[in-house]
């Protein structure tokens, strides 16, 4: 029996005066992944705040583990679930190593300080996210890809149950969009977690995620297994656009005509 | 095995440690009367009924003390507020914190409120001054500029509210008044004041420390990591006007000190808070005592307000910080 890390029943949201969902129902299980497609401005990234808790529905109820998002404190929900933003990191220069570093701040004892264990992780993170060298590199004076790895490499450091990522492959070239997509789905596709990922490339949403959340912007969605939902008819009613589906080398590649 | 990133700070710490009570020393044998080091450790502990420890334990003990309290508290200030806005050219001075409470300080002088009401007022002034900065800055999208011509705005404001006051006031008042708005520690003789609100300062941003550093990653991701962010802005705001407005009531408007002192520590140990905390505060505290020092026996027997010295001394850092942190953007 696989245990569901996020229930979502009868959820209504929105943003100013567009609807983004009225009656969203959804649960993730642990081991899969998800992704959410939908068109631009359709409120992809508000309900991913949402569901992390840090902007808030108008109605209906989301539970992680059983237990209601506001019966959680922040630290605990922080051990929960964790959040890649699409918006760049900025402000005050610290180093790679400190940065990733922050990750562990949900599993600090109360004098907040990180123990042998805790810099042994981050250091493994950034090797993985293949940042290694680069730990004591300013973070201002890093490329937008490696700054996307460091980002990923804290998600990793925080290692909560439910990845909520907002376009993972940003600022990646192909060749690290593969590489870091495959590290998230290794490490959050297992027993006890699971990730639900934005993606604007519909190929690498269905390459990756299990199950998909079409998210048509207008309060319509529809929600299930990749296999069921990945058809030419119902992206193209997705992006108000003729999609046509094609395999190659066992993969599934998009077409818009 | 990765070595915790503050490990080589502590010995950092150690020498700003010993930079303070340097600077304290000096401080104390500095003056009309020059006291030699060897004498002044006898005078601290032994009374011998000479002018000398009079001169010690009456003037410059209390005034040294008062300058170190005021300066730590100006630094802690200027951290907290640089944590808050995100931005390391904020500073209470600049930002018109600092304005606000000398506003509300000459009303009170000018109503002719007992001076027990100074403190209170100034911490009103403060902290009404930040919310309206925040106020201001934060509609829409703010970037640097933005928060700094806000901040620079309502410091003309305060500045043109204190002009007024000051011509309504008594001609007998306005040097006093004046000397005390330039920033100036020659009535700053009960050091227990600002050493206590260092303290309690002190004790709670190290406590807020690691959430500081989160917050310095921006609301949204420092609350995906688990900090109630708007507790801990309430939290700066409260306390990072109670630092300004001690240190308003005791030695009017000092500048730069809030900037110069954490940026000096950024250079040397980053921006971690943990470090930054207690080594900015040190470092201000050291910096005041010197200045106060100066000021004291530049042109004596005449003594200068020493936030003429700190302005002096802060203006063109404050200009290079500025160059910098435009040409990083560009």
């Amino acid at each position: 029996m696989k245990r569901k890390l996020l229930q979502v029943d009868d959820l209504a949201l929105s943003i100013g005066n567009t609807r983004i969902t009225k009656h969203l129902d959804l649960y993730i299980e642990e081991g899969s992944c998800w992704g959410i497609l939908g068109p631009n401005g359709a409120g992809k990234t508000t309900l991913l705040h949402t569901l992390a808790g840090l902007y808030p529905a108008d109605s209906g109820h989301i539970r992680y583990a059983g237990k209601k998002l506001d019966a959680y404190s922040p630290k605990e929900l922080a051990g929960v679930r964790g959040v890649l933003f699409q918006t760049e990191l900025s402000g005050f220069p610290g180093t790679l190593f400190e940065t990733v570093l922050a990750g562990r701040h949900p599993h600090l004892g109360i004098l907040g300080w990180e123990t042998p264990e805790d810099l042994q992780q981050a250091a493994r993170m950034i090797r993985l996210a293949g940042l290694e060298g680069l730990e004591s590199r300013n973070t201002q004076t890093l490329s937008g890809g490696e700054r996307q790895r460091m980002e990923i490499a804290t998600l990793l450091t925080q290692q909560p149950h439910l990845a909520l990522l907002d376009e993972p492959s940003n600022h990646l070239d192909p060749g690290q969009q593969i590489v870091m997509l495959q590290l998230l789905q290794k490490h959050f596709a297992s027993a006890g977690h699971a990730l639900l990922m934005v993606l604007h490339d519909c190929s690498l949403a269905i390459r990756f995620c299990d199950h998909l959340l079409l998210l048509k912007g207008d309060g319509q969605y529809l929600a299930g297994s990749t296999q069921k939902l990945a058809t030419p008819e119902n992206l193209s009613w997705l992006y108000q656009h003729p999609v046509s589906l094609q395999q190659v080398d066992g993969n599934t590649c998009l077409h818009f005509q | 095995m990765p070595r915790h990133p503050l490990r080589k700070s502590l010995s950092l710490l150690f020498l700003l440690i010993l930079f303070a009570i340097g600077s304290l020393g000096v401080s104390l044998m500095t003056g009309s009367v020059s006291i030699p080091a060897a004498q002044l450790w006898q005078l601290l502990w032994h009374d011998d009924g000479s002018v000398q420890y009079r001169i010690i334990h009456e003037l410059r003990l209390p005034r040294t003390l008062s300058a170190f309290g005021v300066g730590g508290v100006l630094a802690l200030a200027g951290v907290l507020m640089q944590a808050l806005l995100r931005n390391p050219l904020a500073d209470p001075y600049i930002l018109g914190v600092s304005g606000g409470a000398a506003v509300a300080v000459l009303g009170a002088m000018l109503l002719g409120l007992p001076l027990a009401w100074h403190a209170p007022m100034a911490f009103v002034g403060a902290l009404a001054s930040i919310l309206l900065l925040f106020a201001l800055a934060q509609q829409g999208n703010w970037n640097t500029s933005r928060l700094l011509l806000t901040g620079v705005v309502l410091a003309a404001g305060w500045s043109a509210l204190i002009s007024f006051i000051l011509s309504l006031s008594p001609p007998m008042q306005l040097p006093g008044m004046l000397f005390w708005l330039m920033g100036d520690l020659g009535d700053a003789l009960t050091p227990s004041l600002p050493l206590a609100v260092l303290l309690i300062g002190l004790v709670i941003s190290l406590w807020l420390s690691p959430a500081l550093n989160l917050a310095l990653l921006g609301s949204q991701r420092a609350a995906a990591l688990g900090v109630e962010i708007r507790r801990l802005h309430i939290y700066i705001y409260i306390l990072a006007s109670l630092l300004t407005a001690a240190a308003v009531s005791i030695a009017g408007a000092i500048g730069f000190i809030g900037l110069i002192a954490p940026h000096m520590l950024r250079l040397l140990a980053g921006s971690d808070h943990r470090i930054l905390v207690p080594g900015a505060v040190l470092i201000g505290a050291g910096l005041l005592v010197l200045a106060d020092t100066a000021a004291r026996t530049l042109i004596a027997p005449m003594q200068l307000p020493v936030g003429v010295l700190t302005a002096l001394f802060g203006v063109p850092v404050f200009l290079l910080l500025l160059h910098k942190s435009y040409g990083e953007r560009t």
